[in-house]
C-alpha cells in the first residue's frame, strides 16, 4: 500500500543551481569541455555575419581584473564579453587601489558591491581566483594564477587543435620548454588527457617538475623525442621568473642549442603551437614560427570564441539538457 | 624553568574518572583527591569522604591523565600582540588540557639577551593561566652569524636554545654552538631546513606540488640538515632535539642516530600526523606550514616513530596568525597552524579512533615524553604530585568554528571540521586553569 508523503523540501521553492566558475581544467568532465568547443563553434559561425556583436548576454557585468601584464588573454576577454553585448569594466594593478597596497580581499569586496555577474583574474599567485570567488557573489574565470592554471588557454588550444586536425583524442602533443613555470603547461597536460590525447614533456630536467608523470604524462630529456608527436606545443622561456642565480639552465645560449625548436628538429607535417608572447630565436626560431605548419595566430582567434563560449555557459548554465553543476564549485569557506 | 601565576591552590574531587597515567601504569576507576593543589589521595570509587571544603567533579565515563605538555608554542610575544599574548596563548593551552607550554624566541625583538627574557618571565608570572618555559636563541636576533650569551640566558631561565623558524646554516657555528651548550645544561632545539634546497617552496615537493604548480619543499631540505646536525652531536657528544620532523628520511636518520647512542630527541606536529600533502589541493592557506605537509608514506612514519617512541613528543607548533595576513591567496601566506586547543581531539580522533596509535600513548607522547626532552618534572597522577590534570570526554563531538577560540587567532586547520574527545577540565599547577 503506497503512502504519500510530503518531505519539507518538496515544499521549498527549487533551489538554485551552484555558482559555477571556471579556475581549473582539474574540475571539468570531457562532456563540459566538447560542450565548450561545440558552443565556440557556434560562436565562430556567428561571427561569419556582417553583424558580430550578438545580444546574448545584454545586461550582464564581466569585469577583467588583471593583476599581471597581458595583452593577448584581457584583450580577447574584453572583446568576446562586448561581442555578446555584456558591459565590461577592465582594472589593472598599475593605477588603482591595489597600487595603495589594497589587499585582494578588499579589492574583491569593492568590486563585488557593484554585483558583477563575471570576474575574469589574472594574478600572479595560485590560489587569487578562490579568494575571489569567496568574497563576491560572482562566477569567477581564471585568466592564469601563478604558475597553476590557465584554463581557458588550454581550451582554445583544445579548440585549434581539434580544427586544424579534426580531432584530439589518439594525437601525441609534445610539449616543450620550461614546464616547472608554466601555468598554460599544467592546464593543457590535463586538458589533453582528459580529452585522450598523449602527452610528452621535453626539456631540461630542472624544468620538469618533479613527480609530473602522476598528471598522465610521459617526460623526455631529449629534444628529439619531438619527432614522434603530432603537434609540438612550445612553451615560453619564462625569463621574468627565474630568479638569479637558480641555474635551472646554464645560459639561454645553452637551452636554445640544445631544446630550441628548429626546423631541424622538425618533421614535415607537423603542427607548432605556442602561446605567446614569443621570444624568437630562444625555444622557437622564427622560420618555425613564421611556417605554415604553425598555429600560433589561430591560437589568438580561438582565443576570442572559446572566451565567449566560456562567458556564455557559466551565465545560462549551459544548454538546457546538459547538468548544470559542470564547472566548478565553491563552498563558503 | 617555568613561570606562572603564584598564589591559589585549589581543593578537588575528581569522582569516579578512568585514571590513565601509562608513566605510574594506572588505568582504573579511581577518586583523585587534590588539596592545596597536591595529589594528597587516590581511593576506589564512592569510598572517598566526601570534604566540605572541596569541589566534587564528577568524572563518570571520563577519562582522567596527567596533562599535555606543548614544547613549542609562538606566543607572538614581544611585538605581535595582536596574534597573541602570553594571556591568550596559556589561556587557549589551558582549554586545550595543557598544563605547560615552551614559547619559541623568535619574536619582535628576538628573545636573545637575559633583559627580553627577564621581562617575559615577569609577565607570565601576572598572567600565565598555565606555566610557561622560554626559550633563548641560538644566535643574536637569529642571524646565524654569532652565538647569544647563552650562559647568562640560562642562568636568567631560558629553557632551551633553538633559533626555530630559521636553521642554524653555518656548521661551523652549528658545532660552536653545541660545544657551548655543554656549559649551559641546556639543550639545542633545531629546526632542520638547508635553505638553498627548500627556497621558495610553497609546499612538499611531489606529485601534488608538480600538478598544482607550486615551487617545492623537498623531504631532503630537512633530512639533509637532520643528518648533519645528528652527525655534529655525535661528534660533539651533545644531546639535541629535533623540532616539528616531518619527513620519512628524518624519522629513520633519528633512530640510526638513537641506536648508534647520540642523545637526540624528536618531535612531530598534529598536522603532520593528520594531514598530508593531498589537503593543499584545496589552496587553503591554513594548510600552508613549515615543514610542509608530505605524503602518506611519512605521515605513516611519522606515526610509527610516535608508536615506537624514536619521536617522543607531540608538539603543536603553534603558530598564531592575524587573520587578514591569512586571508589572502596561498603563495602569499605566512606559514603556520594554530594548534594548543585542537591538538587532543585532532589526534584522538585521526589517530586513536582509527586504531593508529593508543590512547595510552598518546598520552605519554603528549604529557611525560615532552616533559622528558626538557628536563621538566613529567605530570603524573600520583600521591603528593602537584595536581596536573586533564579530565577528557572521549565521546564528546564537536564542531571547530572560529568563534570557540581562546587564543587570539583562528588559522586552525580544522575549522568546520567535527572532532572527538574534549577537555572538560584542566589542572595546572594545581590549579583549575579550565572548565567546561
Amino acid at each position: 500500500m503506497a503512502e504519500i508523503r510530503v518531505m519539507r523540501e518538496d515544499l521549498l521553492p527549487p533551489k538554485e543551481p551552484p555558482r559555477r566558475h571556471l579556475i581549473s581544467i582539474g574540475d571539468l568532465r570531457r562532456e563540459d569541455v566538447e560542450r565548450l568547443l561545440g558552443t565556440a563553434r557556434n560562436f565562430e559561425r556567428s561571427l561569419e555575419r556582417e553583424l558580430k556583436k550578438l545580444p546574448t548576454l545584454r545586461g550582464k557585468t564581466v569585469v577583467n581584473l588583471f593583476y599581471e601584464s597581458s595583452t593577448r588573454t584581457s584583450s580577447s576577454f574584453e572583446l568576446a564579453a562586448k561581442r555578446l553585448s555584456a558591459d565590461t569594466m577592465s582594472i589593472k594593478s598599475a593605477g588603482s587601489s591595489v597600487d595603495k597596497g589594497e589587499s585582494l580581499k578588499d579589492t574583491a569586496l569593492t568590486l563585488g558591491a557593484y554585483d558583477p555577474d563575471v570576474i575574469v583574474i589574472r594574478h600572479p599567485q595560485i590560489g587569487a581566483p578562490q579568494l575571489v570567488a569567496r568574497h563576491t557573489g560572482a562566477h569567477i574565470v581564471n585568466a592564469g594564477d601563478g604558475k597553476h592554471q590557465h584554463p581557458t588557454q588550454a581550451l582554445l588550444d583544445l579548440y585549434t587543435i581539434s580544427e586544424e586536425l579534426g580531432r584530439i583524442e589518439g594525437l601525441h602533443v609534445a610539449i616543450v620548454g620550461d614546464v616547472l613555470h608554466s601555468r598554460v603547461a599544467r592546464s593543457n597536460i590535463q586538458a589533453l588527457t582528459l580529452m585522450g590525447a598523449r602527452v610528452t614533456l621535453v626539456g631540461p630536467p630542472p624544468l620538469i617538475p618533479r613527480g609530473v608523470e602522476a598528471m598522465g604524462c610521459e617526460v623526455s630529456y631529449e629534444i628529439d623525442a619531438i619527432k614522434a608527436a603530432d603537434v609540438v606545443y612550445v612553451l615560453r622561456m619564462q625569463q621574468e621568473r627565474m630568479a638569479e642565480g637558480a641555474n635551472f639552465v646554464p645560459s639561454l645560449r645553452e637551452y636554445t642549442a640544445r631544446w630550441g625548436v628548429t626546423p631541424q628538429r622538425l618533421r614535415p607535417g607537423q603542427k607548432v603551437m605556442h602561446p605567446g608572447p614569443m621570444n624568437r630565436g630562444v625555444e622557437i626560431d622564427p622560420v618555425v614560427a613564421d611556417a605554415a605548419d604553425a598555429l600560433i595566430e589561430q591560437q589568438v582567434r580561438s582565443g576570442l570564441v572559446v572566451r565567449m563560449a566560456v562567458l556564455y555557459d557559466l551565465l545560462t548554465h549551459g544548454p538546457a539538457g546538459v547538468q548544470a553543476a559542470a564547472l566548478h564549485e565553491i563552498g563558503a569557506a | 624553568m617555568l613561570f606562572g601565576k603564584n598564589g591559589r591552590k585549589d581543593d578537588l574531587i575528581v569522582r569516579g574518572a578512568r585514571v590513565v597515567d601509562p608513566g605510574e601504569g594506572i588505568d582504573a576507576l579511581l577518586d583523585v583527591i587534590v588539596d592545596q593543589g597536591v595529589i594528597s589521595r587516590l581511593e576506589s570509587p564512592d569510598s572517598s569522604r566526601l570534604e566540605n571544603a572541596h569541589r566534587v567533579v564528577d568524572g563518570q565515563g571520563l577519562v582522567l591523565a596527567p596533562a599535555f605538555v606543548d614544547p613549542h608554542v609562538h606566543l607572538r610575544t614581544p611585538g605581535r600582540e595582536d596574534e597573541e599574548t602570553i594571556a591568550s596563548g596559556t589561556a587557549a593551552a589551558a582549554a586545550g588540557g595543557y598544563c605547560a607550554i615552551l614559547a619559541m624566541p623568535n619574536t619582535e625583538p628576538v628573545v636573545d639577551s637575559a633583559v627580553v627574557l627577564g621581562s617575559l618571565a615577569e609577565t607570565a608570572q601576572a598572567e600565565a593561566e598555565v606555566p610557561v618555559g622560554f626559550l633563548a636563541a641560538i644566535t643574536r636576533n637569529q642571524g646565524g652569524a654569532e652565538l647569544t650569551e647563552m650562559a647568562e640566558l640560562a642562568s636568567a631561565g631560558a629553557a632551551a636554545f633553538t633559533d626555530d623558524g630559521q636553521p642554524v646554516v653555518a656548521p661551523g657555528l652549528m658545532r660552536r654552538a653545541l660545544q657551548y651548550s655543554a656549559v649551559t645544561g641546556r639543550r639545542l632545539s633545531l629546526h632542520c631546513e638547508e635553505p638553498t634546497l627548500s627556497r621558495s617552496g610553497q609546499m612538499h615537493e611531489g606529485g601534488v606540488s608538480a600538478e598544482l604548480g607550486f615551487a617545492g619543499y623537498p623531504s631532503v631540505a630537512e633530512s639533509l640538515m637532520v643528518e648533519r646536525d645528528l652527525a655534529l652531536a655525535a661528534y660533539e657528544g651533545q644531546p639535541l632535539h629535533l623540532l616539528h620532523l616531518s619527513a620519512r628520511e628524518s624519522v629513520e636518520a633519528l633512530s640510526r642516530a638513537q641506536v648508534a647512542r647520540v642523545a637526540a630527541t624528536g618531535e612531530v606536529t598534529p598536522h603532520h600526523l593528520c594531514l598530508t600533502d593531498e589537503a593543499v589541493r584545496s589552496l587553503d592557506p591554513n594548510v600552508k606550514m613549515n615543514p610542509p605537509l608530505r605524503t602518506e608514506e611519512d605521515r605513516q612514519a611519522l606515526i610509527a616513530g610516535l608508536r615506537d617512541g624514536t619521536i617522543g613528543a607531540v608538539a603543536t607548533d603553534h603558530a598564531p596568525h592575524a587573520r587578514h595576513e591569512k586571508e589572502v591567496p596561498f603563495e602569499a601566506a605566512p606559514f603556520g597552524v594554530t594548534g594548543l586547543e585542537t591538538a587532543f581531539s585532532a589526534l584522538y580522533t585521526h589517530l586513536v579512533e582509527p586504531g593508529l596509535l593508543k590512547l595510552e600513548t598518546l598520552l605519554e607522547r603528549m604529557s611525560a615524553g615532552p616533559a622528558r626532552v626538557y628536563g621538566l618534572d613529567a605530570p603524573s597522577v600520583a600521591v603528593g604530585a602537584p595536581a596536573n590534570l586533564v579530565l577528557l570526554d572521549l565521546k564528546a563531538s564537536r564542531r571547530v568554528a572560529e568563534s570557540d577560540f581562546r587564543s587570539r587567532s583562528a588559522n586552525s586547520w580544522l575549522l568546520g571540521e567535527t572532532v572527538k574527545g574534549q577537555v572538560r577540565l584542566t589542572v595546572a599547577a594545581g590549579r583549575v586553569a579550565f572548565e567546561s
